[in-house]
């Protein structure tokens, strides 16, 4: 047993990844646990639209947070801030004709519930205060977007992401590592194909697969879960394309650091993790701690989810979404950018191939001269000359070969008995 | 600078008279270690090369860099474009999870073989090499043997101008070893300049040339006469192990022992053994023996000199 242990903490040693997963994941999930992870929510962010109606939302008192105030505007302005998520704003107060009304996002599902809470807190307050005057004002509560506050409906629009990410990035690591495991690498590498086709080619099937998953999860989310699906589906599938090219290079850029399959698994989990607990698809993104947070801001999911609640649940059109996507777009340059760039030295480790400019300069005087066999090309003998009496003249038998190769010789030609096919160099000394 | 396509199949013109491809006074350097050095190899169209050595002794490396794999640190290479490149990897170089056939499609559309020409070839290769019965298993669940036919015909399907094969011999029992001579022997038919790597010298003895490399270095080169005219001093063979200084000069091989006698140093008389004259194994055994007993001589020199200082 004491060598098993031995030999155990030797590999596990040698596997620094291994081993900083095991000690640095603990600690990872401590802190997002920790500081993340709470379903709490202490602030929601607030419009007013209406004579007085910051002035009521004020009165309202924690956790209502005026963000934007319209004393203006009646109903229809304050469900377009509700609709485009403007100043971030779960709640609307709107006071003017005909008793107050209170709209909440219900995609938003922990902000509306805090809110319904809260508003019941105040009425209660308000109730007992007045236990001997006059009756209290109720004001008109409306729940937008997801009226019943269904959790499936703000689940299944970020589970689309996070198939995404599933497929773009543990599916096509595994993919591409593979061919360094099972050899074909150096193959592909000397095939006639540019990098950039063996890179589109290589991720392309993914792409597809992960079209289709999307398009299947989508349908089973409207059909059995009764999702619904309110909002533009071109701008869902922009943002969802913009993502899947983000994830994609993701899947690529691990297994281009990973020397096989378990490692680019474990790279994937260490990049999917924080961004299922990370990206406000469990946890609402205003309950984690700022000094944590702004990892979330760095997660392409934290985006898609944005877009794909926006589109499905708020019909939010593309204009307020801007930033989510120009972020997507920036991240998939970035990630895109350097997964290609590591794909190329991937393909050819050591080997800037023939004349396309990519020697890396400790290599540049190395002349792969394909270009002076072409200049030279009048001057070598004719194929036939080529040959002597050995040569490829004969065209069947054992042409360029010195014993009739292959028929009925396979050991080799006539050697000595004692030599048969085993004699490699300095053997058997 | 990208060097013309050629049709495929019938090689270029250029390719189609170029006297050689491979290097000069080629140097790769990984790190520290000069894994090649100042090697000098040509293989010639039509013929049949081989590379021979033991383990680390660079015949990946050069072959590497016969493949457009691997750049040299130094010298000069020169190679047909990729597209006129065989290459089998050391491996098979196939695909487990595809069938034979897919593999070589694959192998067909990237070398840009028409259809039509690739499904022909790859039904005479097959049938010759014995597979036409495995078109469509897995190449995962071939025998070694099969799957180094596979790699062998997957790497000359295209018919290039230079076959690069990394031990296609290795592991592969003798039935399998014809088929994949007939397959090299074609290629070089074919016109191709085929170069195989192997630590078999019997079969390196099939080849019109012979580079045997040992650390890096060109140890013997020439054809298998040639390397073994070049052969200093003399060979006996002897049933029992030599006593004495000439117990360094001996290896088994087969049931009994080879001495080697350096020039200048002829067996005593009464030495025992009969004199025997050398084949390829031999010679290039010799060369490498001949290179540790120098440099043993030069350290154990080195050291006196020091010693003396």
């Amino acid at each position: 047993m004491w060598a098993m242990i031995v030999k155990e903490f030797r590999q596990v040693r040698r596997d620094r990844r291994t081993l900083a997963m095991m000690i640095v994941l603990p600690v990872i999930l401590l802190i997002v646990f920790g500081y993340a992870a709470s379903f709490d929510v202490s602030k929601i962010p607030t419009v007013a639209a209406g004579p007085q109606a910051a002035a009521l939302v004020h009165s309202l008192g924690k956790p209502f947070d005026l963000v934007a105030a319209a004393p203006g505007e009646g109903r229809a302005w304050a469900q377009t801030q509700l609709r485009n998520n403007t100043n971030g704003a779960d709640v609307a107060v709107i006071t003017g004709s005909g008793p107050t009304q209170v709209l909440i996002d219900g995609s938003q599902l922990f902000s509306a519930k805090a809110a319904l809470g809260a508003l019941a807190a105040v009425q209660e307050k308000a109730v007992a205060e007045r236990a001997s005057g006059s009756p209290v004002q109720r004001p008109q509560v409306t729940v937008l977007y997801n009226p019943e506050l269904k959790t499936s409906y703000i689940m299944i629009p970020g589970l689309c992401g996070v198939i995404l990410v599933f497929i773009g990035t543990i599916i096509t690591s595994l993919g591409v590592v593979r061919e360094r495991q099972t050899g074909t690498l150096e193959q592909l590498a000397v095939m006639p194909l540019r990098p950039r086709d063996v890179f589109l080619g290589k991720i392309t099937p993914y792409f597809v697969v992960a079209c289709v998953d999307l398009a299947i999860v989508l349908a089973i989310g409207v059909a059995v879960f009764g999702v619904p699906f309110r909002g533009s589906y071109a701008v869902f599938g922009l943002g969802a394309l913009l993502f899947l090219f983000v994830t994609l290079g993701l899947g690529v850029l691990i297994s281009s650091v990973s020397e096989n399959q378990g490692q680019a698994i474990q790279l994937s989990v260490m990049v999917m993790l924080p961004q299922v607990l990370l990206s406000g698809l469990i946890f609402p993104l205003s309950s984690i701690a700022i000094g944590v947070r702004w990892i979330s801001y760095i997660l392409p999911l934290t985006y898609f989810n944005e877009i794909s609640r926006g589109v499905m649940l708020r019909a939010e059109p593309i204009g307020p979404l801007w930033q989510p996507f120009v972020f997507l777009a920036l991240l998939g340059l970035i990630v895109f950018t350097l997964a290609s760039l590591r794909f190329r030295s991937f393909l050819a480790p050591a080997a800037p191939r023939h004349g396309r400019g990519r020697a890396p300069a400790a290599l540049q005087p190395a002349a792969v001269d394909a270009g002076r066999a072409m200049q030279e090309a009048g001057g070598g003998p004719e194929r036939g000359a080529v040959g002597d009496k050995r040569a490829g003249a004969e065209t069947s038998g054992g042409p360029a070969v010195r014993a009739a190769a292959g028929q009925g010789d396979p050991a080799g030609p006539a050697g000595p008995a004692d030599q048969a096919g085993s004699g490699s160099a300095g053997d058997g000394r | 600078m990208t060097a013309p396509s050629p049709g495929s199949g019938t090689g270029s013109a250029a390719a189609a008279t170029q006297d050689w491809w491979g290097t000069e006074d080629a140097c790769v350097r990984y790190g520290d270690k000069l894994a090649l050095d100042h090697v000098t190899f040509r293989a010639v169209p039509g013929r049949v090369s081989a590379v021979v050595g033991g383990d680390g002794a660079g015949r990946t490396t050069l072959l590497r860099c016969l493949a457009g794999a691997l750049a040299v640190t130094s010298g000069r290479v020169r190679l047909p474009p990729p597209l006129r490149i065989g290459y089998l990897s050391a491996g098979s170089g196939t695909y487990p999870d595809l069938t034979v056939d897919e593999n070589l499609a694959f192998r067909a559309t990237a070398y840009q073989l028409p259809a039509a020409v690739a499904r022909e070839r790859s039904a005479g290769l097959l049938e010759r090499a014995g597979l036409s019965g495995a078109r469509d298993r897995l190449a995962g669940r071939l025998s070694g043997g099969m799957r180094q036919k596979l790699g062998v015909i997957a790497s000359m399907l295209h018919q290039p101008d230079l076959l690069v094969l990394d031990e296609p011999t290795t592991g592969v029992d003798p039935v399998s070893r014809a088929d994949l001579w007939w397959l090299i022997a074609q290629a070089a038919a074919n016109g191709a300049a085929v170069v195989f790597a192997t630590s078999y010298l019997d079969e390196a003895e099939r080849a019109v040339s012979v580079l045997a490399l040992d650390d890096g270095r060109a140890l013997a080169s020439g054809t298998p006469e040639e390397i073994i005219a070049a052969m200093p001093g003399t060979l006996r063979v002897s049933d029992a192990r030599p006593e004495g200084e000439a117990r360094r000069r001996a290896w088994r091989r087969g049931g009994r022992w080879r001495i080697w006698d350096p020039p200048g140093q002829p067996g005593e008389p009464q030495a025992p053994g009969r004199p025997v004259p050398p084949d390829l194994q031999d010679a290039v055994t010799v060369a490498i023996l001949a290179r540790e007993l120098a440099g043993a001589e030069a350290e154990s020199v080195e050291l006196e000199g020091g010693g003396s200082r």
